[in-house]
């Protein structure tokens, strides 16, 4: 292998111009519009359709305190850049932080973590983190420590589904968004029609949820291809930084194919399940709230009550597999939906202890 | 022919987990230029030293993964027929990793 690096910019392969200002060279395809365009007119455009969405939706109000879900990864990383940039240029007057979990897993956070940490240089954001151990009591080392290796995911579904709400919770945030893009729904919408979970399927395609609840949440990049995402990492060079996740699963491999052969299929999938009818007929969970924390929960305690009941009480095993250990009367006939891995968590195997 | 490849997302980790590979891809003795796919599969037997079916599906890259020839999309220059020459970049990054 030879070790001689190119001085200059090697030229562009391919002709033609970009259709929007005629003038620079095209290096992408929009794959919602198939346009061809440059670099400098698709940060523009990027960056006026997640403005058009936030004041379509509505999606904040003046003065509001607002979390960025931060995980150091692309997604979060490129809605922390555009939120701040767009609440500067048309002055949202929002209050925006960084907000990290750090699940207590030695070595595990460190690059994500100082990916975090020059985000709020970069963008002058100011970052909190929370940890497992202020929002649990337990970090996920000590958890492991006392249960092994094998059965730590239920742990980590549960857990981390619930971390950014209780970390947002515990900074008195008004809402909190995350950089969930239209892959990552487009596949939610499949996985939850697969389940058969009519309930996750009509509340995952909604850009807000939870706005009855504490803390609102919200997805800026509802309609966001992940491969502009990526776009315009790999345009300044971001991407290099990231450390690497686990791969998913065989639903996102399907949207990919899909979007191979007709790059709109995202954005339909996502219209098919908003467009989705529950006959009234149908009996759905009763979406109530945790007696003990508060959180989301169709049972009487959500998991995440139930397993640190079960880890305070010596009892770890308690709520893993069939969660018999507490008193569920509540709902006893619908199928227990909170033991369920949730579509919007990140897989477990990304845990790599 | 001397090339830049540069492996990101997650892509690396099928290469020894090294992101930036100066390398020398040597020609047939009568053609003077290299297609992406000659260098697609130049690539898996030369560089990819765990799970192939990460990158490639068929003779081409895995949906979800961007190819970029000199810092623009491949869509725009021809994918597979795209011809490299040489000191071009190319980088391939995957998308299906979390975000
Ligand atoms: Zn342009
Ligand atoms: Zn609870």
């Amino acid at each position: 292998m030879a070790s001689e690096v190119a001085e200059e910019t090697p030229k562009p392969r391919g002709g033609r111009f970009c259709t929007l200002c005629n003038a620079r060279r095209a290096a992408l395809k929009r794959p919602k519009t198939l346009e061809q365009i440059c670099k400098e007119c698709f940060y523009e455009v990027f960056e006026d359709e997640i403005h058009r969405v936030i004041v379509d939706n509505n999606l904040f109000r003046r003065g509001e305190r607002v979390a960025i879900g931060a995980s150091g990864g692309k997604d979060s990383t490129v809605l922390a850049y555009v939120l701040s940039e767009l609440n500067r240029r048309h002055d949202y007057g929002l209050d925006l932080f960084l907000l990290s979990v750090d699940e207590g897993i030695t070595g595990y956070r460190d690059d994500s973590l100082e990916t975090v940490k020059r985000n709020e240089i970069q963008y002058g954001l100011p970052l909190k983190v929370v940890s497992y151990k202020q929002l649990y009591g337990w970090t996920m080392d000590e958890i492991v420590k006392l249960i092994g290796l094998k059965n730590n995911c239920t742990f980590c579904g549960v857990f981390r589904r619930q971390a950014l709400d209780r970390g947002a919770t515990l900074l008195k945030v008004d809402k909190l968004v995350t950089g969930h893009n239209a892959d990552d729904i487009a596949e939610t919408v499949l996985l939850n029609i697969l389940r058969g979970d009519i309930a996750r399927l009509s509340r995952c395609t909604f850009i807000t949820t939870g706005e009855d609840g504490p803390i609102p949440r919200c997805k800026p990049f509802k309609y966001t291809y992940e491969k502009e995402i990526r776009n315009l990492t790999s345009a300044s060079s971001w991407w290099r930084i990231y450390s690497p996740n686990a791969y998913r699963g065989f639903a996102r491999e399907f949207i990919k194919d899909l979007e191979r052969l007709r790059p709109r299929a995202i954005l339909d999938i996502i219209k098919s399940g908003e467009d989705f009818r529950i006959s009234t007929t149908t009996k759905m969970p009763e979406q109530g709230n945790c007696e003990r924390c508060g959180y989301i929960s169709s049972q009487k305690w959500c998991k995440a009550c139930v397993l640190l009941e079960g880890l305070n009480r010596g009892l770890p095993k308690m709520g893993i597999g069939r969660s018999r250990g507490i008193d569920n009367e509540r709902n006893k006939d619908v199928k227990e939906t909170n033991g369920t891995k949730s579509l919007e968590s990140k897989q477990c195997g990304s845990l790599d202890f | 022919m001397q090339l830049t490849l540069e492996f990101g997302g997650g892509l690396e980790l099928l290469c020894e987990s090294v992101k930036i590979h100066e390398v020398t891809v040597d020609l047939e003795a009568e053609e003077t230029k290299l297609t992406m796919k000659q260098l697609l599969s130049w690539v898996r037997t030369n560089l990819i030293k765990e799970r192939p079916e990460m990158f490639m599906k068929g003779d081409t890259v895995r949906p979800g993964v961007l190819v970029l020839v000199n810092d623009c999309d491949w869509e725009l220059s021809g994918q597979l027929e795209t011809m490299l020459e040489d000191k071009d970049v190319v980088v391939f990054i995957s998308t299906l990793h979390g975000g």
